[in-house]
């Protein structure tokens, strides 16, 4: 029995899901026993990622398989789109949630931690703030001794990476073109160049973070300075490692003759996460390093 | 049309693997409302402790320490294990019957978006077995800090199972849109739609957009707990009222998404029993749009006492009483629908009446509660576990059942026993009001919530209370005894199943073939 006439495809009952799901169950539960410190913590860890990314492997590998043995119609085709444009709405509003904690913060709670005397005398209440009984913020270009920490610079090392996020947008458009006239080697040159850049801004964010950790005094627990300006940038330093591991796929995909000028989601669905981390970044530029 | 499917369904699994497997949105459609149905009854044990508990002043049954897990976890249980994967239950059989579609527009990604549900409460309820590590999470569903910050191992499993839940909540919501946008049989504009397929479009919206702001703040507090961030420290410059913030950024548009597929499920069984096309159609789906619109710029109105600057506590009070307008709209179309009907009163209307009648009393103590200088009063007492009890319990649960009784016969070919029916609606009806009608006066007259002892005049409303929590709760095991009857036999359903039934699922036959539409109707 078959869908009968319906031209739209229909997958067979699939194992992957629920192994899937299984593999998050142990990742999820890894994860608390480890930061509680509880032993076979990171072994569960360990082992739900590993499902996770084996399962992905295989799942997309089939959808991959499937798409390139053209029994998708425009139909399916369009059904992608919606999901991978809304999945993309939703990661912008978990970065809002993070800008939004930001601007609170900077524009309410840390002048009202100052705005009374009684309650921490003293205290200056001026961004950036590590916080009342926190390390003070010196200029950027001094040596911070004990209890103290330079605020992060905007035009060293974050001002290039803008240069390079920037860039690779305009490279994956390049590459898209050359799909688009069905030029290969211009998708390929395209391709490989905005992963050159990903793997160079992740470098460049590395070098930046351990500069932050032993030059500047500056981690993770630096009040609420630190916490807002690791986890945004992280956040996204992760997301652009999700994009690059992506256009990865996307790379070798095109090397292996996939992908036609009527028929390429997954290298559009990159471009647009890609463009997706791009905005992202231009908004941490702009509200976490330089303003 | 074009054979492309053509090696499809060569084997369908059977057993075990069917349901782990299956890729229709029947099968995932059943495992959603099953699930519900079980949490419903984990979820309504631990009310029914608390009840217990709340029988007399003093402390009789539990600790203090457990009876706050009970109200934390009862909360979980029942909006993220209840009432939503039920709504997606509705989702998956409904929508695609609805829209003239042959299933889901993601079928696999549907599949996943069911079975995280079932390990996420695994990781959840297993903190009711730690209690020598602390237990179960016992801040209070919202998860406030400092309290959460300070909590023991237990929030940590609460903070990466909501992580595992809201990964559910958006993939399930991607498909729905998907769904809607890309599947509907041709002729089938959006204006045509169902009214409770245009209410799920909404809610799939609502959805997308706050479950990640969830996850950013449970991702926060996780940070805050273990890896020394300071974002609602005042040491470190951050604030305890950010969470709330960010967490009520979501939670406000969540009680929406809880209550939206009810709205929808109303206009659906409403205008069957009255035999009336539905009032208003335009007008309710404006009004929906514009209660998920407002939803988003009131969210302060759960924070009118942590000292807001007056102009925020102004906005956010006239914001929330705007609500009143589009959801006016609604209460006066069902009442206009059922205007000069030829009503009847199966069990689905009996549901869909009292959902009408009792979801306005709880809207009404919810503008009552909007009014900053009266919600000064009203903070933290049983006045609003009374609100949030009509508008979650009578409004969306009573919704979901009626909602069940109207398709239960679609779904499985069987007539229900319509006397079982009516003695599991009066139950829970007079044990509804019984249980939480005396909470609107022991709030107004100064009855904390969350709290295991009270003070000696506010006993007689408890008894009252506790009497309708256990009425409520057992009449349940009602409906578990009539939905297994069904599902084995009973009276042959029709195609169209009830007299006034109109839409495309009643034209299928009962119950419906394996792929719903397998070629588009054409809709008129």
């Amino acid at each position: 029995m078959s869908t009968a006439n319906s031209s739209y495809y229909l997958p067979n009952p699939s194992a992957w899901p629920v192994i899937t799901s299984a593999g998050l169950f142990s990742l999820a539960l890894g994860t608390v026993l480890t930061i509680n410190g509880i032993k076979p913590g990171p072994w569960l860890m360990i082992f739900g990622a590993a499902i996770i990314i084996y399962m992905m492997v295989r799942w997309f590998g089939q959808v991959i398989g499937e798409s390139e043995g053209g029994i998708y119609n425009a139909q399916v085709d369009r059904s992608f789109r919606w999901g991978m444009s809304w999945f993309i709405f939703s990661e912008v509003m978990f970065f809002a949630a993070f800008f939004g904690a930001l601007f609170y913060i900077r524009q309410y709670s840390v002048q009202w931690l100052g705005a009374d005397d009684l309650l921490w005398p003293g205290y200056d209440a001026v961004w950036p703030t590590a916080g009342p009984k926190g390390a003070i913020p010196i200029a950027p270009d001094m040596t911070p001794g004990a209890n103290q920490f330079s605020p992060m610079g905007a035009w060293g090392i974050p001002a290039i990476n803008t240069l390079i996020l920037l860039t690779s947008g305009v490279t994956v458009t390049i590459a898209h073109w050359g799909l688009l006239k069905d030029n290969r080697a211009q998708l390929i040159t395209g391709l490989f160049l905005t992963v050159a850049l990903g793997i160079t801004f992740l470098v460049l964010q590395a070098f930046e973070y351990i500069h932050a950790y032993t030059a500047l005094g500056l981690t993770l627990k630096t009040g609420v300075y630190g916490a807002t300006f690791f986890m945004l940038t992280g956040f996204h330093g992760f997301h652009v490692t999700m994009g690059t591991i992506m256009l990865l796929v996307i790379l070798a995909r095109s090397l292996a003759g996939h992908f036609r000028p009527n028929h390429h989601f997954a290298f559009e669905a990159v471009a647009w996460y890609w463009h997706f981390v791009d905005v992202v970044w231009l908004g941490l530029f702009i509200f976490v390093y330089w303003l | 049309m074009t054979t492309a499917t053509a090696h499809h369904d060569e084997h369908h699994p059977s057993g075990i693997s069917r349901w782990l497997m299956t890729t229709n949105h029947k099968d995932i459609g059943t495992l959603y409302l099953l699930f519900s149905l079980l949490m419903f009854f984990v979820g309504g044990s631990m009310a029914l402790v608390i009840r217990a508990e709340l029988f007399q002043p003093g402390l009789q049954i539990v600790t203090p320490h457990f009876f706050n897990q009970m109200t934390t976890m009862h909360a979980l249980v029942m909006i993220f294990g209840v009432v939503m994967p039920a709504f997606v239950g509705f989702a998956n059989w409904q929508i695609p019957m609805m829209i003239g579609a042959p299933d889901m527009a993601l079928p696999r990604m549907n599949n996943w978006s069911f079975w995280i549900l079932p390990f996420a409460f695994t990781l959840l309820l297993s903190t009711l077995f730690l209690q020598s590590q602390g237990g179960a999470p016992a801040g209070g569903w919202t998860l406030y800090p400092p309290l959460s910050v300070q909590g023991g191992i237990g929030t940590d499993f609460a903070i990466l199972s909501i992580h595992m839940m809201g990964i559910s909540s958006v993939l399930g919501a991607i498909n729905v849109i998907a769904t809607i946008l890309n599947m509907r049989a041709p002729g089938m504009t959006l204006m045509k739609m169902p009214l409770f397929v245009w209410t799920w479009l909404i809610t799939a919206y609502l959805l997308l957009a706050v479950m990640p702001v969830l996850a950013g703040a449970v991702t926060m507090l996780l940070t805050d707990r273990h890896f020394g961030t300071h974002f609602f420290n005042a040491a470190g410059g951050g604030d305890p009222v950010l969470f709330q913030h960010v967490f009520w950024f979501f939670g406000h548009p969540e009680v929406y998404i809880l209550i939206l597929p009810a709205f929808g499920l109303a206009s659906q069984i409403i205008p069957t029993f009255a035999r009336k096309p539905l009032f208003g159609y335009a007008s309710m789906v404006y009004a929906t749009a514009s209660i998920a619109f407002l939803s988003f710029i009131v969210w302060a109105h759960h924070m009118f006492t942590v000292g807001l600057p007056l102009a925020g506590e102004l906005f956010f009070m006239y914001a929330t009483m705007l609500i009143a307008v589009p959801t006016g709209v609604k209460v006066f179309n069902w009442l206009s629908t059922m205007w000069r009907g030829s009503m009847t009163f199966e069990t689905p209307m009996l549901f869909a009446i009292a959902f009408v009648f009792l979801f306005t009393i709880g809207g009404l103590s919810g503008l009552m509660l909007a009014i900053v200088p009266a919600d000064f009063q009203y903070q933290d007492t049983y006045f609003v576990v009374a609100h949030f009890h009509y508008v979650l319990v009578s409004g969306a649960v009573f919704a979901i059942l009626g909602g069940a009784y109207y398709w239960l016969p679609k779904w499985t070919g069987h007539m229900y026993s319509e006397t079982l029916g009516k003695w599991h609606f009066w139950l829970s009806a007079i044990g509804f009001n019984l249980a939480f009608f005396p909470q609107h006066f022991l709030g107004l007259a100064g009855m904390p919530r969350r709290i295991p002892d009270y003070a000696l005049q506010f006993t007689e409303f408890n008894q009252w209370s506790t009497v309708g929590a256990f009425i409520l709760g057992f009449a349940q095991l009602i409906f578990v005894f009539l939905v297994i009857q069904t599902i084995r036999g009973g009276k042959k359903a029709t195609s169209q199943v009830w007299e006034g039934a109109e839409g495309l699922e009643w034209t299928l036959t009962s119950p419906p073939p394996y792929h719903s539409f397998a070629v588009a109707p054409k809709i008129k």
